[in-house]
């Protein structure tokens, strides 16, 4: 596993050309400020992000309207500047849009817009529709025999809306092995999830998965797997939000 | 918006020739011809939560993979339809008024809206077509919510013919539809499109929206006035509003809330000194079950009840001057 701790200044990171490499992105995340509140989610899905975009999923800028591209769909869209670096940082848009975020010019918002950032599949940030819009997705994929995947992520706290079980449930009942859901795990619930938040989905029939939200040996290995007629959970557990 | 590609059929019939007899309700209108365009048309897909689905028993053997049943679950059922939309599919997307717009409106609003893809939303049930079920089964708000949002057409038919032909045209279009399906409906279908001028007058203009008119035309017999028809209020047909505007009095008669077309026809006649009469189902509740009969003559939107809020608007300005 990386350490950011050697990682580019801003200023230098500025300057390099896409693609990136996983040091480089918290010198992209500093290019954005302007967004406290949302600084401790954006990290918890740093690791989980670059693993998806730098090891399994197949999309580029390149091929951003290809019907067969796997898709990402972030579900909870806070704290988007991880989101964000990663994209700059594998060629989506450039890297000189990170200084803008939040600002009345940018087309970087404190939750995405799919309108407006290329690699953005759906616009985000109230909680509780991407993972049914991946339910849908998944679906509509499916019916158009298109053979690629819809990987989500949600935070375990975005979990609360009662949204996400409707899609819990279905997505098992109709089998949907083309999707993957993310849950980056920092315990934020106010309620919690007894037996773990896993345990929900595994009621449903989902294949379900733990592991170390910052080993990205292992993210790699839980997010590469799926099976023949079931979604798929994997649950990165990353460090208490405090 | 992304335009899906896909196979339309020109033809209006089945091989079977399904269209050939006329539907008695909307509702039934809306699962022939619904089933027409699944098989017609590859990329057309249905979205059920529970609600109507005896309709669809056949297509659904026929097309599991689009016909797609999510159970009690309306939230799930837009976003499910947004996100097949998401995937270059064109979703139509079912079930009560209340449940459909009201429970789901941020789904619509963010899955369809704020992503900006395509798709049609069909209700049945109306203002109070399920009178006796009480409130929890009755609407009349939902053209005003789902007109806070941008870019939806907005389809009230008063015919079973009428629904059956804007549905084809919305699920042939790429854009966001809401279709209004309900059991009331005038005896006769009209052309669908622009409104169609029922009948001229010098004393003013009333405009009736889907299937209120057989109760308009009732209530305005020998009065001096033009009667307008609409079944499309969004976009609203401002031009055939003020070609056909003798005297500036204008009389909005809507099926659902009250006035919630009333800014258009502001907005239309802006430069205009005019008056505007805006009936419709009031905000109140109306804490009593019975038919729908009985609720519409609760709130005076029957023949009688409305040639009463007609003649008193009209005699009011006659009596001004």
């Amino acid at each position: 596993m990386s350490s950011p701790t050697d990682s580019l200044t801003a200023d230098q990171t500025h300057r390099r050309t896409p693609p990136l490499s996983f040091e480089d992105l918290p010198g992209l995340m500093s290019l954005q400020t302007g967004d406290e509140k949302h600084g401790p989610a954006a990290t918890s899905t740093l690791d989980v992000l670059w693993v998806l975009y730098d090891e399994i999923l197949d999309v580029s800028a390149a091929a951003l309207d290809d019907p067969a591209r796997d898709r990402f769909y972030l579900s909870k869209g806070h704290g988007p500047m991880a989101y964000y670096a990663v994209l700059a940082a594998k060629g989506f848009f450039p890297v000189d849009w990170l200084a803008g975020f939040g600002g009345a010019h940018s087309r970087l918002g404190h939750h995405p817009d799919r309108n407006l950032v290329p690699g953005v599949e759906i616009s985000s940030g109230s909680l509780g529709h991407g993972f049914p819009l991946a339910v849908g997705t998944a679906l509509g994929l499916r019916a158009q025999g298109v053979d690629s995947r819809v990987v989500c992520l949600v935070g375990d706290a975005e979990l609360d809306e009662g949204s996400n079980a409707e899609a819990m449930t279905v997505a098992g009942s109709f089998d949907l092995s083309n999707l993957t859901v993310v849950v980056v795990d920092n315990r934020s619930s106010s309620h919690g999830w007894r037996g773990g938040v896993g345990a929900h989905f595994a009621v449903e029939g989902w294949i379900v998965q733990r592991v170390d939200g910052r080993d990205h040996q292992a993210l790699a290995v839980a997010m590469r797997r799926t099976a023949a007629t079931v979604p798929t959970l994997v649950v990165a557990e990353v460090e208490d939000q405090s | 918006m992304r335009t899906p590609s896909r196979s339309t059929s020109a033809t209006s019939t089945t091989a079977t020739g399904a269209t050939a007899t006329a539907p008695t309700s909307m509702r039934e209108a809306f699962g022939e011809t619904m089933s027409e365009l699944l098989d017609e048309d590859l990329s057309t897909v249905l979205v059920l939560a529970d609600i109507s689905r005896q309709y669809f028993r056949q297509a659904e053997a026929e097309h599991p993979e689009r016909v797609i049943n999510v159970g009690i679950r309306e939230q799930l059922l837009v976003n499910v339809g947004a996100g097949l939309a998401l995937s270059g599919l064109r979703p139509v997307v079912h079930t009560f008024s209340t449940f459909l717009v009201e429970r789901a409106f941020e789904q619509i609003k963010l899955g369809f809206g704020h992503q900006d893809v395509g798709g049609v939303l069909v209700s049945v049930g109306g203002s109070y077509d399920v009178s006796s079920g009480g409130r929890t089964h009755q609407g009349p708000g939902d053209v005003a919510l789902v007109d806070t949002l941008p870019d939806f057409d907005i389809h009230v038919p008063g015919h079973p013919v009428e629904a059956r032909r804007l549905l084809r045209d919305a699920v042939a279009g790429d854009g966001r539809v809401y279709l209004r399906l309900t059991e009331d409906s005038n005896a006769q279908a009209r052309p669908t499109g622009s409104m169609s001028v029922e009948r001229r007058g010098a004393r003013g203009s009333v405009i009736a929206v889907g299937p209120t008119l057989d109760s308009v035309l009732t209530a305005t017999e020998g009065l001096d006035v033009t009667v307008l028809y609409a079944s499309t209020i969004r976009p609203f047909d401002a031009a055939t509003l003020t070609r056909t505007l003798g005297f500036a009095d204008v009389i909005l008669v809507e099926p659902y809330a009250v006035g919630t077309s009333a800014w258009h026809v502001s907005q239309a006649l802006r430069h205009v000194p005019h008056r505007l009469l805006s009936l419709g189902v009031p905000r109140a509740e109306l804490r009593s079950y019975g038919s729908p009969r009985d609720h519409q003559r609760a709130h005076d939107l029957d023949a009688a009840g409305l040639r009463r809020s007609i003649t008193d608007f009209l005699d009011a300005d006659t009596a001004a001057r």
